[in-house]
């Protein structure tokens, strides 16, 4: 019965993207979960921040009372000013991301499927959507990863055989973080890595409409 | 003699805004907008316009007042957006409520396709294959190709009448810098503009500024007006 079942909490699922990042890569991080990545980097680690509004290696979030409207990140939030900070276009920002500089993003979705294809930026019942620079990202970026709840609200998947939304990329999803599950999407089908505690597979499985293939070291969460 | 790039009003600057004009807004996120000049805009009432702009602020400003994209659609002023994020699904806000009332067009173009669209129009390129569509809604009706890279598909240059970009210093001559995360469409935009006019927080003269930082050569800066 997994109804009401306690998830892990979104912290501890970008502590556990934090893992994933290359120490000295350029990192772009999406918004909601992929946010809070920047604050579980290992200690001693070092990752270069990119942002779309035309920042690399950004640094913390400003206090307010030094808050600077010509220093923001893609959220729209006021950045620190940090040394080693570099500002560019939005050409040559997407140039990074579109030429392979950038060397993973994170990045929230709708619907991830079972061969790594994404929907992130349309909700058709919702209206025009906002791709911002997520299809770039999804098409330009070394690695995808997809950090996000395993489930909408009322519990439907996410994760699914075929995407149903509007795609941001195909097959550009290399790894899906959730608050129950670290899966892997393959050409061969979604390869189940790691489990939250407390869950077993078969109940990951009832929240996942697409088929989760147990990998031979399938273990749990590992932080 | 050099053509007078200075203009003393905002109003001024944009006073010959045809209807009907396509226009490229730059800034992002809500900051680093030509303020000044949108506001001029929404007195001297040109409309049927296309703005062309990343996103600005969804929600109200600080003063209870429409930012200033918002006031020009608003207005009935704006007849079509091109952009990345023309608005945040269900937030009921002026964009989305003449959206779907059919009073205004709008046109999602992926933010990097956007800006290499942009570039190709200001730097006289024919067009540009850009992996960023391939196998989504946004390849309809262009041409793939398979590269070395990949695959790609033909995304066609975009230009503008007007650009309106703001800018942290300008001298007379129309060369600019920016100043931190401010920069970011300008400079595009500013190349891909028949007129483009900067909204400068600072006006020199020529030699005040170092030439090595330049970021808009004055070439790409038609007018300047002094933001308030």
């Amino acid at each position: 019965m997994v109804e009401g079942k306690e998830r892990l909490p979104r912290e501890v699922v970008a502590m556990r993207v934090a893992k994933e990042l290359p120490d000295g890569g350029f990192v772009n991080l999406g918004l909601g979960i992929p946010t809070l990545v920047s604050n579980f980097i290992p200690e001693g680690g070092v990752v270069f921040y990119h942002s779309e509004s035309g920042v690399l290696n950004c640094g913390p979030l400003a206090e307010e009372e030094e808050q600077d409207i010509d220093l923001i990140n893609a959220g729209g939030q006021f950045l620190q000013r940090v040394p080693g900070m570099a500002f560019f276009s939005t050409v040559d920002g997407f140039a990074m991301i579109r030429g392979g500089h950038v060397d993973v993003t994170v990045l929230g979705a709708h619907q991830v499927s079972a061969t790594g294809d994404l929907a992130n930026w349309m909700l058709p019942e919702r209206g025009v959507g906002n791709i911002g620079g997520a299809m770039d990202l999804a098409a330009g970026a070394k690695q995808v990863i997809v950090a996000m709840e395993h489930t909408d609200r009322q519990d439907g998947a996410k994760i699914v055989q075929e995407c149903t939304y509007p795609i941001t990329g195909k097959g550009c999803v290399s790894l899906i973080v959730t608050d129950l599950a670290v899966m892997q999407p393959t050409p061969d089908g979604l390869v189940l890595r790691e489990v939250a505690p407390g869950w077993t597979m078969e109940e990951v499985q009832e929240l996942t409409a697409a088929t989760l293939i147990p990998a031979p070291d399938l273990k749990e969460y590992e932080l | 003699m050099p053509q007078e790039k200075l203009y003393a009003t905002p109003q001024a600057a944009v006073a010959d805004i045809q209807n009907g004009s396509t226009i490229l807004v730059a800034g992002f996120a809500g900051y680093g907008f030509a303020e000044g000049l949108l506001a001029a805009l929404l007195e001297v009432g040109s409309n049927d316009l296309t703005l062309i702009y990343r996103a600005g602020p969804y929600a109200e400003v600080e003063s209870g007042s429409l930012p200033a994209v918002e006031n020009l659609v608003s207005n009935g002023q704006v007849s079509k957006l091109i952009s990345p994020m023309p608005y945040e699904p269900g937030s009921g806000g002026v964009i989305e409520q003449q959206w779907q009332a059919g009073q205004l067009d709008i046109e999602i173009v992926p933010q990097g396709v956007l800006v290499e669209r942009l570039r190709a129009g200001g730097a006289g390129i024919g067009g540009v294959f850009l992996p960023t569509a391939v196998g989504t809604r946004f390849e309809t009706g262009k041409e793939r190709r398979n590269f070395s890279d990949g695959e790609a598909v033909l995304e066609l240059p975009l230009k503008a009448d007007y650009a309106f970009i703001r800018v942290a210093a300008a001298d007379t001559l129309g060369n600019a810098i920016y100043q931190g995360s401010s920069r970011n469409w300008a400079p595009i935009m500013a190349m891909a503009a028949r007129v483009t006019i900067a909204e400068a927080d600072r006006i020199v003269e020529p030699g005040e500024l170092d030439p090595e930082a330049i970021i808009s050569p004055g070439i790409f800066v038609n007018r300047i007006v002094a933001a308030r």
